[in-house]
């Protein structure tokens, strides 16, 4: 029995790690390339995942979930990438953990008919695998500035009527509903409210999926909203109260992009170094070169420093929402943002270096590196660009 | 229905196995252990059977202190409570042993049925089911690839070279089964959560009632006289085609009697 010598290797934490690792040999190694090539992931993914008790981790049992805490969740991605997997699937598995808790936390802070009344609609059925959410923020006008997003709605009566567009919608194009934002009110950051979108809803419609860089097994849409009347009852928490609702999930949303990028840099090592043991230049395996060796070292040290400081933070995380006193959410906001730019970097740095090392097969698509260089460039943009997060550190740290 | 499944902590199968000079058993020192995958089947199996019932699945497994993450992986798996038989003087125990304390320990359970792997995968005897059978007077169905529990009926498809029978017999009774009888499931998080809390009783030799000189090595009906590890693999023949590289591959298969 190997004795746990930290809270990412409790005997718990080592059994889900083990399930999620077979989940991902037998449903998902044989198939990715495929799902690459259609353009999504079969909806059937899923129901399997959920089944297999993997979808609803990180939720709370009551509204469906598996239960589980932000170590846990991060936990699932990191095995879901080191098996084989990649932050594509990632995305595109696990939308609801981006569509989901503003849901879930508007219930929960405070319960009424109609917020339970969504949890039964919307979070329930998609936790077991039946239904799929996207989260829609970002407009044509822009993403990184949610503060000022220009797609409206209206009350009339029993409903919203929302007219506007949102683009680079992750899930879009199979989404049953889209929790979207919308200017409820004024300008700036306090007239923003969360609308649950069905799909079928009149004047809401979904364009051809885009063709993207990377993560092409995740479909991601542009939305059209004329004129879609959307029933009052779909309105998540207060009106006007959206935003403060999307900042608080953009902590997780972005430690799971650093989980994501310091995982995707450890499959790539992994697959560098088996290769560079076996393909043999010059007489001999370019693992007894030097220069080959220091790369592997580079891109071993700039992996585990990433993982270390971003645990760190999931660490941090995970006890402030158990009710710790001593975590300060403005500063932990903070080093999630640092975490999710230093983890970006390492992983740029390191599939950039795998393809190297692979040569001219890390130029092909038959090679798991060529994925997961296209796929990582995505991880600085998304969820906060790099740019952005240090502004936001800066204003925090004060500088 | 109440099952007992027994299951074995075995040596990674995937990792380099080795024995112990000192006393040539399995050295478990040097690599990780595991439940043996083939008691996985047995589990799933179990699991299965009672699912519908009000009955108990139980864990039973003989083995050192490690052996509790085989039984603790079957809990999380969904079994109900586990027994973990330990004592020093149980190491080196053979097949016949350990059928004699499986069957002591077995006597101090309420079950109906008794599953079982088809074999362990570092000794893969397949001897343990039908030698525990026998000591409880229990009927042995074994080899099971397919296991409907009906009642107290236990029926089993056996598939052999030759034919494929089936068998039933009526509880109490022992079941092997196979690694063609369904997909082991594999811990969901909320099995994993709650598997912390299950009961696990931990037994000895005293209190089964064994005297330690009827158990272990020195009463062991076999003897391992000596071990090798297996001998590199050596460079494999290459056949220049010269024309003839049929003739040459079709006498190559020839001579080593695949064709
Ligand atoms: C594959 C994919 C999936 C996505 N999934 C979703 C989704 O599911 N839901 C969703 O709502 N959105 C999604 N997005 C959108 C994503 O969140 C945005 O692309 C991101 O927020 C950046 O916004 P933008 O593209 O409008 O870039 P812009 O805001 O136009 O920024 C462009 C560049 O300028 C920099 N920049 C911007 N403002 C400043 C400033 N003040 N100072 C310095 N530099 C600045 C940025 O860092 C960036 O490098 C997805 C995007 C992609 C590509
Ligand atoms: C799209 C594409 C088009 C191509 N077109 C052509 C073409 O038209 N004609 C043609 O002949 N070839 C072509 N190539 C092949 C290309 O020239 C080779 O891929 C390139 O020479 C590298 O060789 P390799 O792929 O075998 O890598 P390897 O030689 O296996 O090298 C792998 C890595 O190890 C490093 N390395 C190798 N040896 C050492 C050493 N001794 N010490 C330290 N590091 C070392 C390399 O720098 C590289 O990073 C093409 C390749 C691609 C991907």
């Amino acid at each position: 029995m190997t004795t746990p010598y930290d809270a990412w290797s409790t005997p718990e934490r080592a059994a889900l790690r083990d399930s999620v690792t077979r989940f991902v040999r037998s449903e998902v190694v044989d198939n990715l390339p495929r799902w690459e090539d259609d353009g999504e992931i079969p909806r059937d993914l899923h129901k399997r995942a959920a089944a297999a008790g993997l979808l609803g981790i990180g939720f709370p049992e009551d509204v469906g979930g598996e239960g589980g805490d932000v170590l846990d969740i991060s936990v699932v991605t990191e095995a879901m990438i080191e098996a084989g997997g990649s932050s594509g699937l990632i995305a595109a598995l696990y939308t609801h953990g981006i569509a989901l808790p503003h849901i879930v936390s508007a219930h929960r802070a405070n319960p009424t008919e109609q917020s339970a009344s969504l949890i039964e609609r919307y979070v329930r059925p998609t936790l077991a695998g039946e239904t799929i959410g996207s989260l829609g923020v970002t407009e044509p006008g822009g993403g990184s500035d949610v503060a000022n997003l220009r797609t409206r709605a209206v009350r009339d009566g029993d409903a919203y009527v929302v007219d506007g567009a949102k683009t680079f919608i992750t899930s879009g194009v199979r989404a049953d509903f889209v929790t979207t934002a919308v200017r409820t009110g004024g300008d700036g950051y306090g007239g923003i409210s969360l609308l649950v979108v069905d799909k079928g809803t009149p004047g809401f419609t979904v364009a051809n999926p885009l063709r993207k860089m990377g993560w092409h097994c995740s479909d991601t849409a542009e939305l059209s909203y004329a004129e879609a009347r959307v029933p009052v009852q779909n309105l998540v928490g207060e009106e006007n109260g959206g935003f403060v609702l999307v900042m608080q999930q953009f902590v997780n949303e972005r430690l799971s992009l650093a989980v994501q990028a310091y995982a995707t840099a450890q499959r790539s090592l992994d697959l560098t170094v088996a290769y560079a043991r076996e393909r043999e230049t010059f007489g001999r395996p370019l693992a007894t070169r030097q220069v080959i060796r220091h790369k592997l070292v580079e891109m071993h040290r700039a992996t585990v420093t990433a993982r270390a400081y971003t645990r760190q933070v999931v660490e941090r995380a995970a006890a402030l929402s158990a009710g710790a006193t001593g975590v300060d959410p403005m500063r932990l906001a903070a080093d999630a943002a640092i975490a999710k730019n230093d983890a970006v970097a390492a992983c740029d740095f390191v599939v950039d270096e795998a393809v190297q090392v692979h040569g001219g097969m890390g130029y092909m698509r038959e090679t798991e590196v060529e994925r997961h260089y296209r796929d990582s460039r995505i991880l600085g943009i998304g969820g906060g660009a790099t740019e952005v997060m240090n502004d936001l550190i800066a204003k925090i740290l004060g500088y | 229905m109440n099952i007992v499944v027994c299951v074995k902590y075995v040596p990674d199968a995937t990792a380099d196995r080795s024995f112990d000079s000192s006393d040539s058993t399995v050295d478990r020192e040097g690599v990780d252990g595991l439940l043996s995958e083939l008691d996985e089947y047995a589990v799933e199996q179990a699991l299965l059977a009672a699912e519908d019932g009000d009955g108990e699945v139980t864990v039973l497994t003989v083995g050192p202190a490690d052996a509790a993450d085989a039984v603790r992986k079957a809990l999380q798996m969904g079994a109900d409570k586990g027994v973990h038989v330990e004592d020093d003087d149980i190491a080196g125990s053979d097949a016949v042993a350990t059928s004699l304390i499986l069957a002591k320990a077995l006597g101090t359970l309420e079950y109906d049925l008794v599953f079982f792997g088809m074999s362990s995968t570092d000794g893969t005897m397949g001897v343990v089911p039908t030698m525990v059978a026998e000591r409880l007077g229990l009927p042995a169905v074994t080899y099971g690839s397919e296991i409907t529990v009906d009642g107290s009926t236990v029926t089993v498809r056996r598939d052999g070279d030759v034919a494929t029978e089936t068998i039933t017999a009526t509880a109490p009774a022992v079941v092997s089964v196979t690694d063609q009888s369904g997909e082991p499931r594999y811990p969901s998080f909320k099995g994993i959560m709650a598997a912390k809390k299950k009961p696990v009783e931990d037994l000895t030799l005293s209190d089964l009632g064994i005297d330690a000189s009827e158990v272990g090595l020195g009463a062991a009906w076999t003897k391992v006289l000596s071990f090798a590890p297996r001998p590199p693999r050596s460079a494999g023949e290459i056949v220049t085609d010269e024309g003839d590289g049929g003739t040459k591959l079709a006498e190559f298969l020839a001579s080593k009697k695949f064709v």
